[in-house]
């Protein structure tokens, strides 16, 4: 058994995971003993139509953070196209709160290969690039000698298991950017250059990676395709909610006894995974609030913590599934210091490219700054709700709302934790 | 300019991987690959890469600024890097980077005088659910306490 980087738990559903902790987990050999490259074999014989059709069916939403369906973004992609086709695995990982794709990639990185080749055929792809944040040097490394695995024994290059399919797969190294991970900041970075969101239409499924069609996807949605194309989309369907398909790695981290990451299916009550799956919250203490998907989530009020966990009814709840990064917090939490906390993150994080962001982000982080140190002013409360509601929706990508929308939630839901910043004598310096 | 055989080797290689004629895609992995060899971006180091991918200087030198993790100075041999993002913070990640301040006599991407480590307060770096995190170079350690901090860097210390 290989050390895992947290026990499992026995209510987790392991489709994803279910390599995890074999001995060898990433071997090639380990892979093709538990039914690997079984689905690439069977995708040979479908067409692209069928294949998208099955992936449609499973109801997945790309795990990265939108939870755009799958299925319906494959479609975007102008197989006919005279243009070559390019895949982009976004292993960005960057959203706080968020660790699963790296343990897609160290403990299973053929089932993420198989997935993007699957995915080559549905969109007549020959190249792709697994584009990694460049902290994770070492998963680089493991990917590049599982890449070579996979060309040795005749699963990428050409004539792939003997199938005359062609297919190249690369790793691309990143070096420190959180927008990176925003998809077409991700195509410039690729490109070359520094990460700067493109003006969508055209989007990159049309026009991407070197002005080509190109179809990027996360880590965890390519790893979930081999599921998918084995056993049916309706299978991985099944094991969530209805449009909101299969299993999902949920990271759970802050206040909890037993911090890790876990699958679990689409729709599971987020009470039942902070209480018994994470072990509830040490020393008996009560539940604050919690992030539901990375930072970037509207955050929740203890008691709007009774629900099942699907990108909709997270939306309903006027939040976010977001990228599975779920922090909770306890009754000791001063949410004015989180939000400054989060606040630091994007003003440092923005790329400056557009106004409201570049400006907004900043003057929250100065405001809030000035609030925790002791210098808050009554207004400032409402002050920091009014500039983060100027930014919505005003910036050139999601960043901006990314910055904003914790920040509206925070102060509407925990206007009391700023008290104790507000002095009389408070002065603007 | 040359790098260590095994670098010419991965370099060689990365240049292959892009589409014909597009290999100023190669700039920016090339110079974090290359700055972990040299140490940092030296001006020759831009040159080196510009003329390596086919670019002008300046689209090597503009993307510098933009990467939190490339820089124009050379950190230490051992560069800490702690989390304060919302996760480890939650669980004495700030507490842990004012130790590592004081331990090291250092402050945010400052180096100590023997040019042995150097810090830094980094945002997320995905290990959050084994929080507080570290990152020593490119080695994570996860769930790090102050005495455990202690420990990796007198570690480190000894190795010398």
């Amino acid at each position: 058994m290989t050390a895992l980087y947290n026990e499992p738990s026995p209510l987790e559903t392991r489709i994803l995971s279910r390599r995890f902790g074999m001995e060898n987990s990433a071997s090639l050999d380990t892979y093709l003993a538990t039914d690997g490259f079984k689905a690439f074999l069977k995708a040979r014989e479908m067409t692209p139509e069928q294949i998208v059709e099955q992936v449609k069916a499973s109801a997945l939403r790309g795990r990265g953070g939108a939870g755009f369906p799958t299925g319906l973004k494959w479609s975007f992609v102008p197989r006919t196209s005279p243009k070559p086709k390019y895949i982009i695995v976004n292993a960005d990982e960057s959203e706080p709160g968020t660790c699963k794709d790296r343990l897609l990639m160290e403990y299973d990185p053929h089932q993420l290969i198989e997935g993007v080749l699957i995915a080559s055929l549905a969109v007549d792809a020959h190249a792709g690039y697994i584009y990694i944040r460049g902290e994770y040097r070492y998963l680089i490394e493991s990917l590049n000698r599982a890449i070579e695995e996979a060309y040795s024994r005749g699963y990428l290059g050409k004539n792939i298991a003997g199938t005359g399919w062609n297919f190249d797969l690369h790793t691309h190294s990143g070096a420190g950017a959180y927008e990176c991970g925003e998809e077409t900041a991700l195509l410039d970075s690729i490109e070359g250059k520094r990460g700067i969101p493109r003006m969508k239409p055209p989007f990159p499924a049309v026009a991407g990676a070197w002005a080509c069609p190109t179809l990027l996807n996360n880590v965890e949605t390519f790893s979930a395709v081999p599921f998918i194309i084995r056993e049916g989309g309706k299978a991985f369907a099944d094991l969530g909610t209805p449009k909101n398909g299969g299993t999902r790695l949920v990271c759970i981290s802050g206040h909890v006894n037993k911090p890790g990451v876990y699958e679990l299916p689409l729709g599971y009550p987020m009470l039942k995974a902070i209480y018994e799956v994470a072990g509830g919250i040490p020393g008996g203490k009560k539940l604050k609030a919690v992030v539901p998907g990375g930072s970037s989530c509207p955050i929740l009020k203890a008691d709007e913590c009774d629900l099942p966990m699907d990108y909709d009814t997270l939306a309903k709840a006027g939040s976010m599934l977001g990228s599975g990064g779920m922090v909770v917090m306890d009754e000791t939490t001063d949410m004015a210091r989180v939000a400054l906390r989060i606040m630091r993150f994007y003003a440092h994080e923005s790329c400056g490219w557009c106004i409201p962001c570049r400006e907004g982000t900043t003057w929250l982080r100065k405001i809030l700054t000035r609030m925790v140190e002791g210098n808050g002013r009554r207004e400032d409360v409402a002050l920091l709700g009014e500039l983060s509601k100027n930014m919505l929706g005003r910036t050139f990508c999601a960043l901006g709302d990314a910055a904003a929308m914790p920040t509206i939630s925070i102060v509407e839901k925990f206007a009391e934790d700023f008290d104790k910043y507000i002095v009389p004598e408070a002065v603007l310096v | 300019m040359t790098f260590s055989p095994a670098l010419e080797e991965r370099f060689a290689k990365m240049l292959r991987a892009y589409p014909e004629g597009k290999q100023r895609s190669a700039v920016v992995p090339m110079l974090i690959y290359a700055q972990d060899e040299v140490g940092s971006i030296t001006p020759e180091l831009i040159e080196e890469v510009a003329r390596r991918c086919g670019v002008e200087t300046l689209q090597v030198d503009e993307v510098i600024g933009y990467y939190s993790m490339l820089h124009r100075r050379p950190m230490g041999k051992y560069h800490v890097q702690i989390c304060t993002n919302i996760s480890c913070m939650l669980v004495g990640g700030e507490e842990l980077y004012e130790h590592a301040r004081k331990k090291l006599g250092i402050g945010h991407k400052e180096v100590t005088a023997d040019g042995q480590f150097s810090l830094e307060e980094v945002e997320c770096m995905g290990a959050c659910s084994w929080a507080p995190a570290v990152e020593i170079n490119y080695d994570f350690h996860h769930f790090v306490t102050p005495e455990k901090l202690d420990k990796l860097i007198e570690d480190l210390r000894k190795a010398q």
